[in-house]
């Protein structure tokens, strides 16, 4: 669907490569434009479609589960049942992961929840810096999705289905907004792992671009070894030396543009110079030293050492600098057995940087127009799995702030075992669909024909949750 | 032109159909080329096959219903359709604007209209049609190709380019056939000769050249999304190389694509099936698998039958069939019960829902040896040898029976395990204890990383000869234990034990069981990342037992220290344990008891003369397991037998397919895998395609539908395959969208070129190599990539093919280049994937079990990039960067994205930078005196030309510029020259070779060195 001289079908949007391309002749440019008209694939843009709230979007992904349980939907009736049978109405004929088989009994939430700030919202105590930030906060606890082990659950929350190949949210806001930042991609994923539960693998496939072109692609920034694969000039290169071989290799290509009749010059020879820029601002980016202490402190990090804190600063760093997507992964949120004490670690690691970002984006005068989302690919049976709690896709909580969301507000229940979700459901494709309709995009209108299929990512559902817009 | 009436000639006289040209005006307008996609676009959601979204029981897609409702043939303005497509009021237009679908343009309506007023005639879709029997005149004297290309360019008034200069075409057809370059000689004999024979000869050579498959395997992997990994959660690697081979070697030998597709599709089913066409079936297991913990077998078996659909439907029918899989398909005839009953022919397949691998020699079913004739001979011999050994050790002797009356009367009383119960345990990092009373100690509280239990004992024996580790189960632990990990699972690294500070050397570690990959001898290893686990066997009591090497003196006062350490991490601790030791005969084993056996015993106190024959054979065949005079035997047979496991274990296995009683199938209402109330069906194939399986009431196979596939009635097999190939060698199909000939798909810019390609495919006996000849050979092939304005302004998009497109080489092609520019490619077909340098902490995302790359030495860093190790979830970065797929799903047509990661790679990769380096020596000693030989020498082995003036003063300009540097700067040359395996001979001045490495890095990153013109 896309070959190369589709590189000019979306010039209009200013994405990683489009910038590239303002530095093409107006021949090469036009001949481009031309070319890709005849594809017409462009009919539902342009995007934003109406006046977006939000310019960006954070997200704290928690991977392998956090338990709603033990964050943030307080059960009480849970506690009261503890240890007793799971009523059979619940559970009948229901998907199981690791319980299979096995006897389902009610196991008490592990924590006391609080109630933080002027709306009163119910946290667990465990998280008391999130607490702080507990007007600023829109959480849902009515999440369901369709995918009970982690590998297709992380996929869908990520595509919006579970067959691989498919974009990825990140990569579908690239492929309708592009990207703000000069030097740097417009779809960033950083990873972290977590001391508590086992680290869950996650697959290049959840920032992949599908079937989209691969500038969309989210590029992972590394805390170890290159900041970015390959950014670093091999040893005994200096940038002076580099900068001789990207200016020789340019003007070489230039030469030869004449001869050949290939608009991919023009393109190739931008995206040298951005290679090259990305040289220098993407360690720049990643050095934090000038960040002052009491900003360190606030999120709880030395510097950029690779934790979820440290991630939480970057993202901040990275969303001043016009980045459009942002990813973190914290890996540690299985929690089969011993819940409580990998919960306090997990929550260690990751109340305070969390609540961080949201007050560092808030004194920055960026809350408003980024979208902060917090959430797993699914929550936690309220039955026992040992001392810890199997998977579970019927009802799960995330949280989302700024970017057009009303804080301070609870949306949706489970019902009084946190089960089933019951009211003011939230399915993956809702929540795709609200986070687009921030951004100014209506997510109908944002597809990609693909083996002739228009498809979006979300499907042919979602609903855009009207009740928890600012 | 008429060179190709003499390699016609004799291909016509033997076509078997009667060519019929058919001549259709232009401007009738045709349902299935002008109509059909309109509607369809718009219209066929709601009006479409899909009963289950149909609105108001009005279909478009049928001609009968249509014309009942909503259409009067041969009279527009009474035809409701028109009224509604062409109405701007809102509540009356179609399509609805609440329903996205696009509005028909003014044109387009009345391209509707005059259809109606035609007659509304439908055909049926061009490609659900078979393909028509096309004739060429009999005065044509060019290669058919052109006959079809030049009559649509004359229609046109296009005036075709011409010929591509002798350089281009020869480099482009060495990447199209071989996917590597020419050599500059090559290109230099082409240049001197670029006649008709010379290319003839050429494309010849290339086609029988063993590159060949490798080029065309590339292609077919992606088709069948092969790769080393499983794709899903952990990623872990399996073992299916045998398949790549298979498929280059199909290729190699020209294997007519019928075979094929039976080979791949059915190779088992096959009577007396090959190893190679038993490999070949391995295609049906090229789907991703998992194996996470928690994952229900039935949701997973679903969700690899619905893959092998959308794989197999695509690969052969060119048909998005995966859109069935929840509803009927809204644009294709493909029926919701249709996408079930196809997946039903892979139901027989023996496979589970959910593996346990944790490696490459897991747990991933069916699989097959499949050893190299040197691997071969060597277990025939070690079979011999075993069988001669084995008939020593059960031969009874005089000798043997001398000794075995001494043992008896010398063996010691009966000894028992006894339990230590430690003085002393520190952990560290620090773990709380808890003394239980069978003597075992119970881990509580934290659960730190890696942590060393060192225990001190001191015991009442004077004498032992091994000492015991039990791990036991305990309610308090994950899973019951014994480990600490949360599936009950532990791995521990290392158990020394030290008398009085003395290491004591152990014999053996045997363990009741073990996990495969983790035995018990790892604990005897030095390296700290072997160990011992017991996977799948948790919640119960394990042993090792560890015999010592020499018998230990013991005495009261002796001070004895246990040191155990855990390496893995990720909670693999040790849960509960208890520690014992004995003076009993050896061998000591574990779960085996002490002494020996009390049968044993039992007759040995009888008296000799009370034994019968049976009790007589039983005491020897035990003693002659123990006599020391077999000892040597028994050495060598363990020798024999450890390397015949060695050699087992080392031999190449490829998953295979095997036939077995099918899985129940039925159609998943919604694709839901949990709803059991859809109907059960057979296997069976899309109805509408004209002919169905001949198989009676016999229940029909993967055979039967590999059959059915190249059947010579199937419209869209050799179509879709030819189209492909058309792609390889214009960088677009004749139909674009390959992936998908479908109503939603394009129509064919050459539709009788198309039809004639696939006629003569099956013709010739679907002969890969002969098509791909034929569009080689053609003019329409060797013309120019460079356009004029005037076939730009006329055909756009050059689907006309005026001229020859232009287009980046393959992330495996860029980098094969490179390597045979710097003279660092090592060829050899075939064999284990290979694993070049990747940045460190690549994998670090992985789990289950954590890892980490290890790259090759050695040749294997210089293979073609098509032996890259394929991990699905991370596909080694460089060739990611130039849009080499996952291969997570089947992929028609690669994206060609243009990214300043593929910059970052082409400078910044060691692959590269060292390729430089050898490029940069290669022209310091073979390129002549002058820096402008040289200069052109690189231009030669990276664009096969010589360097202009304008480039070569670019080239020597960075090139002074950094000789300077580096003769300044030494170590900075030194450090840049360390990159990479690759030995620089010794004599050469490195401020020097460093300045031509940055020539030659820029050679290497020029866009003409990776673009096939």
């Amino acid at each position: 669907m896309f070959n190369h001289s589709e590189a000019a079908i979306r010039q209009t949007r200013r994405t990683f490569l489009g910038q590239g391309m303002a530095g093409l002749g107006t021949a090469a440019l036009a001949s481009l434009i031309n070319t890709s008209s005849a594809l017409g694939d462009d009919k539902s843009g342009p995007f934003p479609n109406f006046a977006p709230k939000a310019k960006r979007v954070i997200v704290l992904c928690q991977a392998g589960g956090p338990s709603h349980l033990e964050t943030f939907d307080e059960k009480p009736e849970l506690k009261r049942l503890n240890d007793q049978p799971m009523p059979e109405s619940f559970t009948k004929g229901q998907p199981i992961a690791q319980l299979q088989g096995r006897a389902l009994k009610c196991y008490a939430p592990r924590f006391d929840f609080k109630h933080y700030g002027e709306s009163g919202q119910s946290i667990v105590s465990l998280f008391p810096k999130m607490g702080e930030v507990a007007d600023d906060i829109c959480i849902i606890n009515s999440m369901v999705t369709e995918q009970i082990n982690h590998d297709p659950a992380h996929t869908f929350m990520n595509t919006g289905t579970s067959i691989s190949g498919r974009p990825s949210m990140g990569s579908w806001v690239q492929y309708g907004l592009g990207s703000e930042a000069d030097d740097l991609p417009g779809f960033v994923v950083l990873t972290s792992i977590g001391k508590g539960g086992q680290a869950q693998p996650i697959a290049a496939r959840q920032w992949h671009s599908g079937f989209l072109p691969s500038r969309y692609q989210g590029v992972e920034f590394r805390s170890a070894g290159d900041p970015v694969l390959y950014v670093q000039n091999p040893v005994g290169i200096t940038a002076g030396r580099q900068r001789d071989v990207v200016d020789a290799v340019n003007q070489m290509n230039a030469l030869r543009q004449p001869a050949l009749d290939d608009p991919e010059i023009a393109t190739r020879i931008a995206q040298y110079e951005l290679a090259f820029k990305m040289q220098t601002s993407v360690p720049s980016l990643m050095d934090v030293s000038g960040e002052p202490q009491h900003i360190l402190d606030m999120y709880g990090t030395q510097g950029a050492d690779g934790t979820f804190a440290a991630n939480c600063l970057l993202a901040r760093r990275l969303a001043e600098r016009g980045v459009r997507f942002v990813q973190l992964y914290h890996r540690g949120w299985d929690h089969h057995g011993g819940i409580e004490r990998s919960m306090q670690i997990c929550a260690s690691e990751v109340d305070q940087a969390s609540a961080a970002l949201i007050t560092d984006l808030k004194h920055r005068g960026m809350l408003d127009d980024t979208l902060v989302v917090w959430g797993g690919e699914f929550g936690r049976t309220p039955m026992a799995q040992g001392s810890g709690r199997d998977h579970h896709i019927k009802g799960f909580s995330i949280w989302m702030a700024g970017g057009g969301i009303k804080g301070g507000i609870k949306h949706g229940k489970t019902d009084e075992l946190g089960y089933n979700a019951v009211e003011d459901i939230v399915h993956v494709h809702d929540f795709h669909a609200t986070m687009l309709h921030l951004l100014g995009i209506n997510h109908e209108k944002l597809t990609v024909r693909h083996q002739g299929r228009d498809f979006r990512l979300t499907d042919v559902h979602g609903h855009v949750v009207k009740d928890i817009l600012a | 032109m008429n060179r190709f009436l003499s390699s016609l000639i004799a291909l016509v006289a033997c076509l078997p159909a009667v060519w019929v040209f058919a001549d259709q005006p232009l401007h009738e307008i045709s349902y299935s080329r002008d109509i059909k996609p309109l509607l369809s676009n718009s219209c066929y959601t709601c009006h479409g096959p899909d009963e289950g979204t149909r609105e108001a029981d009005l279909r478009l897609d049928v001609r009968d219903v249509a014309i009942d409702h909503a259409i009067a043939p041969g009279n527009p303005t009474e035809s409701e359709l028109i009224a509604r497509i062409a109405s701007n009021d809102a509540d009356l237009q179609m399509p609805p604007p609440e329903s996205n679908r696009p509005r028909l343009t003014a044109e387009e309506v009345d391209l509707i209209r005059t259809w109606i007023a035609q007659g509304a005639k439908y055909d049926e879709h061009w490609s659900y049609v078979p393909a028509r029997s096309i004739q060429i005149p009999q005065d044509n004297n060019q290669s058919p190709i052109d006959y079809f290309i030049e009559q649509r360019l004359a229609e046109k008034k296009i005036s075709p380019a011409k010929k591509a200069a002798a350089r281009t075409l020869i480099r482009r057809l060495y990447f199209d056939l071989n996917g590597l370059p020419p050599t500059s000689a090559e290109v230099a004999a082409f240049e001197a000769d670029p006649s008709d024979q010379a290319y003839q000869q050429t494309v010849d050579k290339l086609l029988a050249s063993p590159r060949f498959g490798e080029r065309m395997a590339i292609h077919w992997l992606d088709l069948v999304r092969y790769a080393d990994s499983v794709g899903i959660h952990g990623d872990q690697e399996w073992s299916m190389s045998p398949y790549r081979d298979y498929v280059i070697q199909s290729f190699n030998e020209n294997k007519s694509f019928d075979q094929f597709t039976l080979e791949q599709l059915a190779g088992d089913l096959l009577p007396n099936a090959t190893r190679e066409q038993k490999i070949a079936s391995g295609y049906n297991r090229l789907n991703m698998i998992t194996a996470e913990g928690g994952a229900q077998a039935k949701e997973y078996l679903a969700k690899y039958a619905a893959d092998r659909v959308r794989t197999t439907s695509t690969v052969w029918l060119g048909a998005t069939m995966g859109c069935s899989e929840c509803h009927d398909h809204k644009f294709d005839p493909y029926t919701i019960k249709e996408f079930y009953e196809f997946a039903a022919f892979f139901a027989d397949l023996e496979e589970r829902g959910v593996y346990s691998g944790s490696s490459r020699s897991g747990n991933w079913g069916p699989e097959i040896m499949v050893p190299t004739q040197e691997q071969e001979d060597r277990l025939q011999q070690l079979d011999q040898q075993i069988a001669i050994l084995e008939k020593e050790l059960t031969t009874h002797t005089p000798e043997l029976a001398n000794d075995q009356r001494q043992w008896e009367a010398d063996l010691p009383e009966i000894t028992t395990w006894q339990t230590l119960k430690p003085a002393k345990l520190i952990s560290k990092p620090k773990v709380t204890w808890n003394s239980l009373d069978d003597g075992s100690l119970l881990a509580t509280g934290g659960n730190p990383d890696k942590p060393t239990y060192v225990l001190e004992f001191s015991t009442d024996l004077s004498k032992a000869t091994a000492i015991r580790l039990e791990v036991l189960p305990d309610d308090s632990l994950p899973a019951k234990g014994p480990g600490r990990a949360g599936n009950g699972n532990f791995v521990l690294n290392g158990f020394q034990l030290s008398v009085d500070e003395k290491p004591v050397p152990m014999k053996s570690a045997t363990a009741s069981h073990a996990q495969d990959g983790w035995p018990a001898n790892g604990l005897l290893s030095e390296k700290p990342s072997d160990g011992w686990a017991i996977l799948p066997k948790v919640g119960q009591a394990n042993e090792v037992v560890f015999e010592l090497k020499d018998d230990l003196t013991l005495s009261p006062t002796s001070k004895l220290t246990i040191t155990m350490t855990h390496n893995y991490g990720s909670s693999h601790a040790i849960g509960r344990f208890r520690i014992s030791m004995v003076d009993a005969p050896r061998p000591v084993l574990a779960g085996q008891g002490v002494g020996i056996p009390a049968k044993i015993r039992q007759i040995v106190d009888l008296p000799e003369d009370k034994r019968n024959q049976e009790q007589q054979q039983a005491l020897a065949t035990y003693y002659r397991t123990i006599a020391p005079r077999l000892d040597q035997a028994r050495e060598d047979l363990a020798a024999r037998q450890k390397e015949k496991k060695q050699l087992n274990d080392s031999i190449t296995t490829s998953l295979v397919s095997v036939s077995t009683t099918p899985r129940t199938m039925r159609v998943l209402p919604r694709g839901n895998w949990l709803d059991d109330s859809g109907e059960e069906v057979q296997p069976g194939v899309p109805g509408f395609l004209g002919y169905d399986l001949e198989t009676g009431d016999q229940r029909a196979t993967r055979l039967d539908l590999a059959n059915w596939l190249v059947d010579r009635r199937n419209p869209l097999t050799a179509r879709v395959f030819v189209n492909r190939l058309w792609q390889l060698l214009f960088g677009r199909g004749l139909v674009a969208t390959a992936d998908d000939f479908g109503s939603q798909g394009s129509v064919p810019s050459h539709p009788e070129l198309l039809d004639w390609l696939a006629g003569e495919f099956v013709a010739s006996g679907w002969n890969v190599k002969h098509i791909i000849r034929l569009i080689v050979l053609s003019d329409a092939y060797q013309r120019s990539s460079a356009r004029t304005a005037d076939q730009k302004e006329k055909d756009l998009g050059n689907s006309l093919r005026a001229a020859q497109s232009k287009f980046r080489l393959s992330a495996e092609v860029i980098r094969d280049n490179a390597l045979a520019a710097s003279g660092l490619l090592v060829e050899q077909i075939g064999g284990e994937s290979a694993r070049p340098y990747q940045p460190p902490g690549y994998w670090s995302h992985l789990n289950f079990p954590t890892r980490e790359y290890q790259r090759d030495q050695g040749d294997n860093l210089y293979r073609r990039g098509l032996y890259t190790h394929w991990q699905r979830t991370y596909l080694h970065p460089s060739l990611a960067a130039f849009d080499a797929p996952t291969r997570e799903e089947c992929t028609v047509r690669r994206n060609i994205s243009n990214t300043p990661q593929q910059s970052l790679v082409l400078m910044n990769d060691p692959t590269y930078v060292e390729a430089a380096r050898a490029l940069a020596t290669l022209l310091m000693q073979q390129g002549g005196e002058s820096p402008r030989n040289k200069i052109n020498f690189g231009m030669q082995a990276v664009q096969q030309r010589n360097a202009t003036e304008e480039e070569a003063k670019i080239l020597l300009d960075i090139y002074d510029k950094h000789h300077a540097e580096y003769a300044k700067d030494n170590e900075a040359a030194k450090k840049l020259l360390g990159v990479g395996e690759h030995k620089t001979p010794e004599n050469i001045d490195s401020a020097d070779l460093a300045a031509w490495l940055s020539v030659s890095r820029v050679l290497l990153n020029l866009h003409e060195t990776i673009t096939r013109y």
